[in-house]
């Protein structure tokens, strides 16, 4: 299943026989740009700029052409992300249910803006712009497992679990 | 005997906990030596009841809600598997909830009732009715019943999408491709996301319809990576649909061939707009194209190409299998059919509300939602994701229907309200829009890229006060630029709730700014 563990999965160390095999076995799809840079963020937890040139060559683009798709997308990381992610929802639905105050808490609380890692590399904070549980906010995906109606003291608890 | 459990495996679900009351009840079942089957169905979209539990009985499905791990135990003690009324957390059969049981649910008929991963559960709630109509037809006869039906693109631009599907039926070409639009990124929405957890074989039926009428053979779904539940089962769903002959090359015996295809988003907002949606589906930067030439005459790969929405798509199997007059008659003026809502933010009740046509803003808010979740005066309504009108109380009396809302100055979109008490700040929601704009503008025209960044300084110097007059009139210029210079919808609709704030909230931009009322403190 491609790129849906990509926020989750613990970066590996970059393999560039990998990704060259990865891009290979992918490159004979319609449009396959977009489910090779899938694959290699859910493999590696980012996509390494080193893989630009061969895919490149292998698709017959420019660098250019590859790096503007890989630039252009939020998904696809360009360095490993902290060991957990969390993804906060900033739109309007959940700023309804006091998701501001929310987003602000995670901020203090980690102490790091949107974003960003913390520097002990325990956790990255991210901005997401709807996950669809609008009926439920304020909501968050924190490794993948979404989380409805999140209160700051909610946060506190689920963070005490990913520390313990 | 084993005693049937559903449980929904909808993501709205899960992120209340339902994982965690199917992982405690199968524990307790073992505890007790209680054959239990359960089932993770989609959910009925009564998001204040989730996770919602519902126990097959002989008199029926009796529903238990909202269910948390710690009350397994005493639900089994009880004689919760046999319907115990007496339990606090019995809602009685589901069907007979008035939330449900006063809406008129054609497309989301099955949602929630059936076995998501089981085709033949799909048949025997009369699903692959409308397709097996749709094999015996003439394409040319399968696009005049989609136009007679009246149905509208459920997208947000409604769109006539017979009048779609008789362009791409005209074209001639080697190849034509049919592409369903699943990047529901509007906030507020959801209800593509539980059709394809809930009932994803609609959405495959819908998109084979859509293949025998135009003559494509080959179909692509582009799903937001957001939504992986959703990616997940419409995998399943693909599969089984393969194996058992309602995909691949002789669709149910027809002699005529239809493929589909998933492909992920990966976190662009502006890949819903469809024409960078064809671009991102190409492996490109999702780069809106110049229009013309319409996607029905050079779409996907430069060839001609059916793109709509997944719940424009979900919509034509009941079409098919009960006629085009069965679905006209719902609905009114030249809105016809039923429109799925989503009831969403600071509202009590909220979730899925499948209506006809005609039904106010007030009536589904008040009747259905029962007011705001914290209790406080409800302030604003914004209505149809982050390009949509903000109302005020004064104008919920507005029917939902496509045209009203545009005299309203607002659009139904793809039907999310999403509601605000009194502590909302619209000159703060009016800056969002602009910066949700600049964080999603792709770029490539003027007014929606360098526009938008503007619209936030000039807000931002509203609010502190700076030459106020002057910068509104400032931004209300800068929303006609936008408007009507813009290349799509993104940068074209931006100005509607900021213009919607200005018009219906003033006073939220004549405020003190903060420094002066820290000075006043």
């Amino acid at each position: 299943m491609s790129g849906l563990a990509a926020a989750n999965s613990p970066a590996r160390s970059w393999d560039n026989d990998a990704a060259l095999s990865i891009v290979q076995e992918k490159k004979s799809l319609d449009g396959a740009l977009m489910p090779i840079l899938h694959a290699l963020n859910d493999k590696f937890g980012y996509v390494d700029a080193s893989v630009v040139p061969v895919i490149a060559e292998e698709l017959n683009l420019s660098r250019a052409e590859v790096h503007g798709v890989l630039t252009f997308y939020h998904d696809f990381r360009k360095e490993p992300a902290g060991r957990h992610v969390i993804k906060i929802c900033r739109a309007e639905a959940c700023q309804s249910m006091a998701g501001r105050d929310l987003e602000e808490h995670v901020k203090r609380h980690l102490r790091i803006g949107m974003g960003e890692t913390t520097p002990d590399k325990h956790f990255t904070v991210e901005a997401v712009y709807c996950l669809g549980l609008c009926a439920c906010s304020p909501a968050m995906s924190i490794d993948g497992k979404l989380h409805g109606r999140v209160t700051p003291q909610r946060f506190d608890a689920l963070m005490a679990e990913k520390r313990s | 005997m084993s005693t049937v459990l559903y449980i929904p495996g909808d993501s709205a679900a899960l992120a209340l906990g339902a994982d965690e009351v199917a992982h405690a009840l199968k524990v307790e079942a073992l505890a007790r030596k209680l054959d239990l089957t359960i089932i993770r169905n989609g959910s009925r979209g009564l998001f204040w009841l989730e996770p919602m539990l519902e126990v097959v009985t002989p008199a029926g499905r009796i529903a238990y809600g909202p269910v948390t791990p710690g009350d397994v135990p005493g639900l089994l003690a009880d004689n919760f598997l046999h319907g115990d009324k007496n339990h606090p957390l019995y809602l009685g059969k589901p069907e007979e909830i008035p939330y449900l049981k006063n809406q008129e649910r054609l497309t989301f008929a099955r949602c929630g009732i059936i076995d998501p991963t089981d085709i033949e559960d799909y048949i025997a709630h009369d699903g692959y009715r409308g397709l097996k109509n749709a094999t015996g037809m003439q394409g040319a006869d399968i696009v005049d019943a989609v136009t007679e039906s009246g149905l509208r693109g459920r997208g947000g631009a409604s769109f006539p999408t017979g009048i779609k599907w008789k362009t791409v039926l005209g074209c001639e070409s080697d190849q034509k491709y049919i592409v369903c639009n699943a990047d529901e990124g509007d906030s507020g929405t959801f209800a593509d996301r539980m059709i394809m957890e809930g009932d994803p074989f609609l959405l495959v039926d819908g998109m084979t319809i859509a293949g025998l009428a135009v003559g494509a053979t080959k179909g692509f779904i582009y799903i937001r990576s957001e939504y992986p539940d959703a990616y997940r089962l419409m995998e399943q769903a693909i599969v089984s649909a393969n194996r058992k002959g309602y995909l691949g090359p002789n669709v149910m015996g027809s002699g005529k061939a239809f493929d589909l295809e998933l492909r992920l988003g990966a976190g662009a907002y502006i890949c819903g707009e469809e024409t960078s949606l064809l671009e991102s589906l190409e492996g490109k930067r999702g780069m809106v194209r110049a229009k013309p030439p319409l996607p029905a005459i050079k779409g996907l790969f430069g060839k001609p190409t059916v793109i709509n929405n997944v719940l424009s798509f979900v919509a034509v199997p009941t079409i098919l299998d009960k006629g085009a007059a069965f679905y006209k008659d719902f609905g009114l003026g030249r809105s016809r059919g039923t429109m799925p809502l989503q009831l969403a933010g600071n509202i009590r009740h909220g979730g899925l509300v499948e209506k006809a046509f005609g039904i106010t803003l007030r009536q589904v808010i008040e009747e259905f939602g029962g007011g705001t979740a914290s209790g406080k005066p409800l302030r604003a309504v914004q209505v149809g994701g982050p390009l949509g009108a903000y109302f005020p109380d004064a104008l919920l009396d507005t029917p939902l229907d496509y045209e009203a809302m545009a005299a309203a100055k607002g659009m139904l979109g793809h039907g999310g309200i999403v509601v605000f008490d009194d502590s909302v700040d619209l000159s703060l929601q009016a800056r969002f829009a602009m910066e949700f704009c600049a964080i999603e503008s792709c770029g490539k025209c003027t007014p929606c890229r360098i526009g938008s960044t503007r619209g936030v300084e000039v807000i931002d110097r509203i609010r502190n006060d700076e030459n106020r007059q002057k910068n509104i009139e400032l931004l209300a210029d800068l929303c006609d630029t936008m408007l009507d210079g813009s290349l799509c919808a993104l940068g074209g609709l931006t100005p509607f709730p900021v213009q919607s704030a200005i018009r219906h909230f003033p006073e939220d931009f004549n405020r003190p700014s903060a420094a002066k009322r820290a000075a006043a403190e």
